[in-house]
């Protein structure tokens, strides 16, 4: 990081439009209907602010895909725009994408051709990458990804962590600003995880700007500073992790020999969500303070045998978001 | 009260406006390391060539088509002296080795040549798309229009490389089992051994152009799917339809704009004086097809959607 390339950067960055918004990847209204008139990303703002790591989840066929390839270039879109690195997508591709590492639907390699050879070919198809030490790089990345031993294994031999670190590593070839990272531990077995979780923890400390696509909000709420929740083609939410936790409304449980008067009670404390369980009573706690509503009950009559606050659960705020249940989303 | 109720679409608040994140910021966005501009590099293309032949499936396919003279040319050896018909130049097989090479061009044009090139032409796209490949090589990024005309060299190299192949396989093989020394053309005249490789070497260069255009109909064929048999089989069938048109007399008006019409016209360049008009004819329909073709093929795939 020498002051002389910031120079150049800025320079070369003084001809593109100014955006409003200036963060490393904007998305304005960005829509995609595909042909069969089925409506995948429904007029998205996506903003992933410069050094952030943001975890871009929701479920299944939720239009997450669908919305990384369109950050890329790979399908147009229907309506909306894209910036990636200040910069308008697709029409500066070859600028833009040098500097962005993507892993996008899973791993994709020739299966008769070794880990190394197939990194081999994307390297060669750089046009930024300097030939003469294409080897060094290559080996650089397959050891970040600690697939330096299977290098000469064909693809078609690698178990699916290995191909899902080949790709991790084949984002890894050149030093990125961007890395697009979807599902990127999709496969891989705990140990594997937290080694991904670490290179990412690692890479967002050097200052690259990380998108991290998942299903799974467990997996990135550990790395992640911001949040943004698909739910069939729209962004349900969009805000830092401290913004979506407080989103998280904590509950109360009354265990009680008399569930309906402890309920009763609840409800007219104004609580919501009031359910019974059994001997036990549940309700959101809203904005009400645990302390008042617990001597509320004792002083209603109610016998309280136990009383607890639940703390805010993200997985709940995200299962909220997204609705529960296997069926896929739309 | 629950979330979910919120409009869909509402956030949290813009990510942005969430406070600048403890890293660096917009006014620190440097690139890690100084990169020199883009270059102008054959790597794609060595790399491209590379998997082109090195592909176990092509190398087959040009065995196969090496294996044409050979098959010829000892059937050939063993045969009577001058048994019966055949494919043209095979009777002149045994006064001059050299013309195994014309024959067996003659034999592997109307079918071999064809399909050993839509096999790689149908996979050039389709075969990247398939397997996913494709929106990797995209993000690296390679531009699609450099892509497509990477492809289409190294298909044009592959036509170049099975047509060569035929015909010094059939010239040294013809050398080994038949007398050599100068040849009588179809005109009647005689030139030397060296004026008659000239001519094979015309000849192949030929039948390469020749193979550009099924090469060039295969690439956009290739845009169109994500199936590379079916890319494959359609390329290979229109080579067959064309053939199968051309031979229709009722079709006589269409012929000449057939690809695979003036195919056979090679043996113009085995005349003296050379009659170019035929030949000539073949290349400007060829370079005609690769025009269309190369262009719908560009159009296709700079818009299409790469959704593998």
């Amino acid at each position: 990081m020498t002051t002389s390339t910031a120079e150049v950067w800025s320079r070369s960055e003084a001809g593109s439009t100014p955006s409003t918004v200036d963060a490393a990847v904007v998305t304005r209204g960005l829509t995609k209907r595909f042909r069969g008139g089925q409506l995948a990303v429904n007029g998205i703002d996506l903003v992933v602010p410069w050094g952030g790591v943001y975890g871009f989840l929701g479920p299944n066929g939720s239009g997450k895909t669908t919305t990384i390839r369109m950050l890329v270039g790979l399908i147009a879109a229907t309506r909306g725009e894209v910036e990636l690195l200040g910069r308008p997508m697709p029409r500066h591709a070859g600028a833009v994408l040098p500097r962005v590492g993507a892993l996008i639907e899973g791993p994709a390699f020739h299966p008769y051709l070794s880990g190394w050879a197939n990194l081999a070919r994307l390297d060669a198809a750089d046009r930024i990458a300097e030939p003469a030490t294409s080897a060094a790089r290559i080996d650089a990345a397959l050891d970040r990804v600690g697939l330096l031993a299977a290098k000469r294994k064909k693809y078609r031999a690698y178990s699916l962590g290995m191909r899902q670190r080949l790709a991790i590593a084949a984002a890894l070839l050149q030093p990125r600003d961007l890395l697009i990272l979807d599902e990127p531990t999709n496969g891989l077995d705990p140990q594997g995880t937290r080694e991904v979780r670490s290179l990412i923890e690692g890479l967002a400390a050097d200052g690259t700007t990380v998108l991290l696509s998942s299903h799974l909000l467990s997996e990135v709420e550990q790395v992640c500073t911001h949040v943004g929740v698909m739910h069939v083609g729209r962004l349900v939410s969009q805000g830092s992790l401290a913004e979506l936790q407080a989103m998280a409304v904590p509950t109360i449980r009354v265990e009680t020999s008399q569930p309906e008067l402890a309920a009763a009670t609840c409800a007219r404390l104004g609580l919501s969500d009031v359910e019974r369980h059994g001997s036990g009573v549940t309700a959101a706690l809203g904005s009400a303070e645990p302390e008042a509503v617990c001597a509320a009950l004792v002083r209603a009559g109610v016998p309280v045998r136990g009383f607890a606050v639940a703390s805010a659960d993200l997985e709940d705020v995200f299962v909220q978001l997204t609705g529960e249940g296997f069926d896929v989303s739309g | 009260m629950s979330v979910a109720e919120a409009p869909a679409g509402s956030t949290v608040g813009s990510a942005a406006g969430s406070g600048p994140v403890d890293r660096p910021g917009p006014a620190v966005r440097v690139l890690p390391t100084a990169r020199p501009g883009r270059r102008v590099s054959s790597r794609l293309l060595r790399s491209e060539l590379g998997m082109v032949f090195r592909r176990r499936r092509n190398q087959m396919a040009l065995v196969v088509l090496a294996g044409v003279p050979v098959l010829i040319g000892v059937a050939v050896r063993l045969a009577a002296p001058g048994a019966g018909e055949g494919p043209a130049f095979l009777s002149d097989i045994t006064e001059n080795g050299v013309f195994l090479a014309f024959a067996s061009l003659v034999v592997v044009l109307p079918l071999f040549l064809p399909l050993a090139i839509s096999v790689v032409a149908g996979d050039a796209v389709s075969g990247e798309a398939q397997l996913g490949t494709l929106r990797y090589l995209l993000t690296v990024p390679v531009g699609r229009a450099r892509l497509l005309a990477v492809k289409y060299a190294a298909l044009v190299a592959f036509c170049l490389a099975a047509t060569v192949l035929v015909a010094a396989v059939g010239a040294v093989l013809g050398a080994i089992l038949f007398p050599t020394g100068a040849a009588t053309l179809l005109s009647g005249t005689q030139i030397s051994m060296v004026a008659v490789l000239g001519r094979l070497g015309l000849v192949a260069l030929y039948v390469a152009a020749c193979m550009a255009a099924v090469g060039a109909i295969g690439l956009f064929v290739s845009t169109l799917t994500e199936t590379p048999v079916a890319a494959m089989a359609t390329t290979a069938t229109l080579a067959v339809v064309s053939q199968v048109l051309d031979s229709v007399p009722q079709l006589h008006a269409i012929h000449s704009y057939l690809f695979s019409h003036y195919w056979l016209q090679f043996g113009d360049l085995l005349r003296d004086p050379v009659s170019t008009e035929g030949v000539v004819q073949g290349l400007l329909v060829s370079a005609v097809y690769v025009a269309i073709f190369g262009s719908l093929a560009w159009a296709r795939f700079t818009s299409k959607d790469v959704s593998s």
